[in-house]
């Protein structure tokens, strides 16, 4: 069976799908990759189902060898990459193409200059054990095939569709460091808990990404808090993926993918889709800013 | 009951708000009797649940006029016919003392309280097999402890509010520990995994004294 091999992880890189949604009255949540576009986009680039499992990489900064021929890319967060021949000779590469991988070929995936989360799809995905039916790591809950360590051998699946029919697509904007991302989000469900002033002070102010941002959520800070109209406690109840959370200090968490089920403090609006996507790819210390649609 | 407050919950869910824990349950029971086309998942909270919808086959209108609809199931606890799930437990917790203090119960008192009653899991949250379950006695409403342990153990049993629960593995917890039980909550050995999903019944009996 056709392999990788993990030669090095820098950061932490986890292996993601769709998730595993419907778990909810057990506690568990649904996990899957945390920017789903650039997930989407990485199968599609090499010809996988929606399904295929795919590596999240931390920052990029991985290095896979191929025991076969391989097709491979990369997408999400722009790294250098390049690929090393059994020879040692290197040959150029870059994110967001395909590239074909030979028997003992090491594909080499720096260091991401702009965003978070890099991801590497392989033709057919990686098949290693799922968990109750999906390949996520949920790291909240701590379920499913376990992070990536030197060393690991990474099976290829079948989960193709066909062989790629582009060869590259364009990366992703640029953005200066100190720009700050616009994340849109729809107010609700609990918007009538702050005093109503809570739209200009979400939306009047840079927001900065504090370092303790995970894949349960994207946590913020700003010079003004947002202020509760409700003091009494929330009883807990379900929470989406890019919800805002606003507990006690007044600056909101972005829930991702590993987000807790329930939650006790009220959500004040919820991102759409392809915010929850650009929220993914926040690094500790980038500027953002909300907008409200709706 | 008149029908639930329904909020928006983002593109794809709403939230319907309700009174009270029972107003929540038997809600969802006539949800389950009753075929919502597009509703993916639904999640209980204490007095909510969130409606998760798949937009390409229904909207947040069709949906809210859909949820008016719904006839809510008052199903009484005592005509279930289905049999409890017995935990064995160790009544030797952490915060008897504070507990007895709060409630100004004795400790035979408290575990009479905690053995004498039929447990409902209302919902399930916190952890993987964290489920909130709620007693038909008259409920203590403990406050939680002010400084969360850093690690609660595995099996841990424990009162906060309106509930009762067991640790499904060991973790960071606030809630008053009262005694301790061997029955795993979460194993990924059996389907489903957790032992008491929302809806599951459950009885607590003092361990080795059957």
């Amino acid at each position: 069976m056709t392999a990788l091999t993990v030669v090095q992880v820098g950061y932490g890189a986890t292996t993601q799908d769709l998730g595993r949604p419907g778990f909810s009255d057990m506690g568990l949540g649904a996990a899957g990759a945390a920017d789903r576009g650039s997930a989407a986009l990485a199968n599609r680039l090499v010809g996988n189902r929606p399904d295929a499992a795919v590596l999240e990489v931390l920052l990029g900064s991985v290095t896979l060898r191929a025991d076969a021929y391989v097709v491979a890319a990369t997408t999400g967060a722009a790294c250098p990459v390049e690929v090393e021949r059994a020879d040692g000779s290197v040959r150029g590469a870059a994110s967001h193409e395909v590239l074909l991988l030979a028997p003992g070929d090491t594909l080499r995936i720096g260091t991401a200059t702009v965003g978070l989360r890099t991801y590497v799809a392989v033709l057919g995905g990686f098949a290693v054990d799922p968990v109750l039916g999906s390949r996520s790591w949920d790291s909240l809950a701590r379920l499913g095939p376990p992070p990536l360590s030197a060393g690991d051998v990474l099976p290829v699946g079948d989960a193709r569709v066909s062989w790629p029919i582009v060869d590259a697509v364009p990366q992703p904007e640029p953005r200066w460091p100190d720009e700050p991302v616009v994340l849109d989000v729809v107010p609700g469900p609990r918007d009538d808990w702050f005093t109503p002033e809570w739209r200009t002070t979400l939306t009047g102010q840079d927001f900065s990404v504090s370092a303790d941002s995970d894949r349960v959520g994207v946590r913020t800070t700003a010079e003004t808090p947002l202020v509760r109209s409700v003091a009494r406690e929330l009883p807990s109840e379900g929470v989406e993926t890019g919800s805002l959370q606003v507990p006690p200090e007044g600056f909101p968490v972005l829930f991702l993918a590993d987000h807790p089920v329930t939650g006790g403090y009220p959500v004040v609006g919820v991102l759409t889709p392809s915010a929850i996507d650009l929220a993914a790819q926040l690094r500790p210390g980038d500027p953002l800013r909300f907008r409200i649609v709706r | 009951m008149t029908g639930p407050e329904v909020r928006s919950a983002g593109g794809t869910a709403l939230l319907a708000t309700f009174g009270s824990l029972a107003d929540v349950v038997a809600f969802r029971a006539g949800l389950a009797q009753a075929t919502l086309p597009g509703l993916t998942e639904v999640v209980s909270g204490a007095r909510t649940l969130l409606l998760r919808f798949d937009r390409t086959t229904t909207d947040p209108g069709r949906l809210r006029a859909e949820l008016k609809q719904v006839v809510p199931v008052n199903a009484s606890l005592e005509a279930h016919d289905s049999e409890p799930l017995v935990i064995p437990v160790t009544y030797d917790g952490e915060d008897l003392d504070t507990v007895t203090e709060l409630t100004g119960m004795r400790r035979d008192e408290l575990v009479a309280w905690h053995t004498g009653q039929l447990w409902t899991s209302a919902f399930c949250g916190f952890a993987p097999g964290f489920s909130y379950l709620t007693g038909s006695a008259r409920p203590l409403d403990l406050p939680r402890r002010s400084t969360a342990r850093t690690a609660v153990p595995s099996g841990a049993v424990a009162l906060a509010g309106e509930f009762s629960a067991v640790y499904p593995r060991t973790s960071p917890g606030g809630w008053q520990l009262i005694g301790r039980t061997d029955v795993p909550m979460w194993s990924l050995d059996r389907t489903p995994p957790a032992l008491a999903p929302a809806g599951t019944l459950v009885r607590f009996v003092v361990a080795g004294a059957a």
